[in-house]
Order: structure tokens, then sequence, then C-alpha cells
């Protein structure tokens, strides 16, 4: 009966995890007033809105959750820079067709999304228009990884952080700042205006 | 008639003790499968939103904030607008900094610098709570910090 008893002890002991938690990691800008903020151009910006009823307005349209993964990715790898200019994008992909259009980012180091949230927009709905531009984000740092190393850039980033990385880590890492740099998180968020007090 | 006679050297036996290490690890497994490992006492309903681009946490070096509607029993004491709980008991939105900073002194010496501060609001909150907590960590000068959610598709819900 003991040797049953230790056998179940050890198999629990064994299949226990203690959960960690997981979420979006995010870095605040610092608090400090800029004399005078830099000048984004309109067509690098790409300004996502959300209202009090959880809408989505995206560059002026109406458009539904499932589809902001999609018209960010397209805004991030645009690349309308001409060629031949010191913008010019080597690496992106265009729109649909690769058809780089004048009026979309020039570059992905340009590119910036922008949220503006009202007061009385749900979590929830921040969550997960949050959870959408980042996946944007790691969807093409996934393509360009694997076209320069052969590896995902998520997988690569994750065993790293989890310490199973097998393999020269300080190259992995290296070369994931490559990637960041390629297409840097630029993400704004403006202070949320609105209706209610919270 | 000697049969129905009692025994007169009447000792009890000594009970066995052969089943006591089966009982007590009958007890050990017992409290082992219902004991629920949870640091604070929520004060506040917390259904986590879903997401699936996910990044995990550093528990040695992070601050929890909760956030959302006061559960159930404390509604009636509390109402049912959004709240913030930092460790045990609901503070003001002014109190952040302070409990902040107490929040921050409980951690080792060598990690206060690299604070990260875990947000697990619940899904039904106003996104106007959350900007203002952050605008109080932007004063605070912690800026790392973490949307902790569930995993799942954001879209299908």
């Amino acid at each position: 009966m003991a040797d049953i008893a230790f056998l179940l002890l050890i198999f629990f002991l064994v299949t226990t995890t203690i959960e960690k938690d997981k979420g979006i990691a995010r870095q605040l800008p610092p608090k400090e007033d800029l004399q005078d903020p830099p000048i984004i151009k309109q067509k690098n910006l790409f300004i996502v809105r959300v209202n009090k009823d959880d809408q989505l307005l995206v560059e002026d349209e109406l458009m539904e959750l499932e589809d902001l993964r999609e018209a960010a990715i397209e805004f991030l790898d645009n690349g309308g820079a001409p060629q031949g200019s010191p913008e010019y994008c080597n690496f992106c992909q265009g729109g649909p067709d690769g058809v780089r259009s004048s009026d979309s980012s020039d570059n992905p180091e340009k590119a910036v999304i922008s949220v503006q949230n009202d007061r009385l927009t749900s979590y929830k709905m921040y969550i997960s228009v949050q959870n959408e531009l980042v996946a944007a984000y790691n969807f093409l740092r996934n393509r360009e990884s694997q076209r320069l190393f052969g590896w995902k850039f998520t997988e690569v980033k994750a065993a790293i952080e989890e310490g199973n990385f097998n393999g020269n880590e300080d190259d992995a890492q290296e070369k994931l700042e490559r990637i960041q740099q390629m297409f840097p998180l630029k993400l704004s968020e403006a202070e949320p205006k609105g209706s209610g007090t919270n | 008639m000697s049969k129905f006679k009692k025994k007169k050297s009447g000792d009890l036996p000594a009970i066995s003790t052969a089943s006591l290490p089966d009982i007590v690890f009958m007890l050990l497994f017992f409290f082992m499968v219902v004991t629920v490992l949870r640091d604070s006492n929520l004060l506040v309903q917390n259904t986590l939103p879903k997401a699936d681009q996910l990044e995990k946490l550093k528990k040695d070096r992070s601050v929890y904030i909760y956030a959302g509607k006061p559960s159930s029993r404390y509604q009636d004491k509390y109402g049912n607008q959004g709240k913030i709980q930092i460790g045990d008991k609901f503070t003001d939105i002014t109190n952040v900094k302070f409990a902040l900073t107490e929040a921050r002194e409980g951690l080792r010496p060598e990690l206060q610098d690299k604070v990260m501060v875990a947000l697990k609001v619940d899904e039904e909150t106003n996104t106007g709570l959350v900007s203002d907590i952050k605008q109080e960590l932007r004063d605070l000068n912690m800026l790392k910090i973490i949307y902790i959610t569930s995993p799942g598709n954001p879209v299908e819900n």
C-alpha cells in the first residue's frame, strides 16, 4: 500500500505544473513633455479608433475585428517609398498582388499604428485590438526570420525565455534584434477621449 | 458451562498500526488535491480577456494590480463601479502610487529596478480605468507592464 502511495505521490509531483501567468507585454512611454513632437506623415500613420460601443474605425472605415490583422499587415508591409530612395524597403512585399501603394506607409520603420480608445471601450475589446496588432507584427517578423534564418521569430524568442533553446544563444539574440529592427513595434496610444468618467 | 466464562486474562490486544501510513498518505493526497495556491484574496470579479500573442511573466519581479467590478458579495458595500485592488484591499486611484511603492519594496532589492507590473483586469472594465492606472505608472516610472490574459482566440468570442 505504501508503495502505491509513493507511486501516486511521485506521479503527482511530476505532472503538476504551477501555472504561470501569461499576457501581452508592453513598455509605457516615459513621462516627459516633448517640445516638438515629431511630425508623422499622414500616409505613415494607421489610425485605429474604438468607440464606446466597441466598434472599430480603421483609417476612417468601419471594420470587423477579424479583418484588422490583415489590414495592419498590409499597411506595415507596404513599403511605398520608391526604388532607389534611401527609404526604400527591400524586403517588403506590398499589398495584394505585390502592388506598393503610394498612399500607405513608406517602410516598416516609419510606419506607426495609433490606437485611440474611448474611455468607455471595454477592456476586452482593447485587449483584442492590441492582440491583433501584435499578431500583425509577429506575422511579419516570423516571415522575415523564416526567410533569413530559417526559423520562426516567436518560437525562438519563447525558447530563449524559457531557457530551453539549443544552439548559440547570443547569436540568436542578435538575430532577433535584427528582425526587431526591421519591424520595430511602433504602437502609439492616444489618451482616451470621451464621454463617461470610467 | 465453561464455554460462557469470560476470559479473565483479558488485556486488550494492541491496535495494529500497520495502516497508519496509509491514512497519513490519504490525508496528504487529499490536501494536495484540494489546495489552491493563491497569494491575495480577490475582491473584484476577474474574468480575463482572451489573447493568443502571449509572453510569460517572471513572477519574482512583478507587482499585481487587479481591477474590475467588486465581486457580488462586496457589491452592497462598494457599489458596482470598476475598482482597483492592490494587495488585499481596494485602492483609490489617488492612492495607487503609495500602494505600488509599498508593493515594490516587498520585492528582492536587486530586482526592484526591473519591476514589471502585471495588470489583471476584468474584461468588462472600461478602458478609462486602465488608462488612469497607466498614467499613475508613468508618473512612478514603472514602465514595464503586462496585461495578463487567458489563452484563446479573441476573434471567436
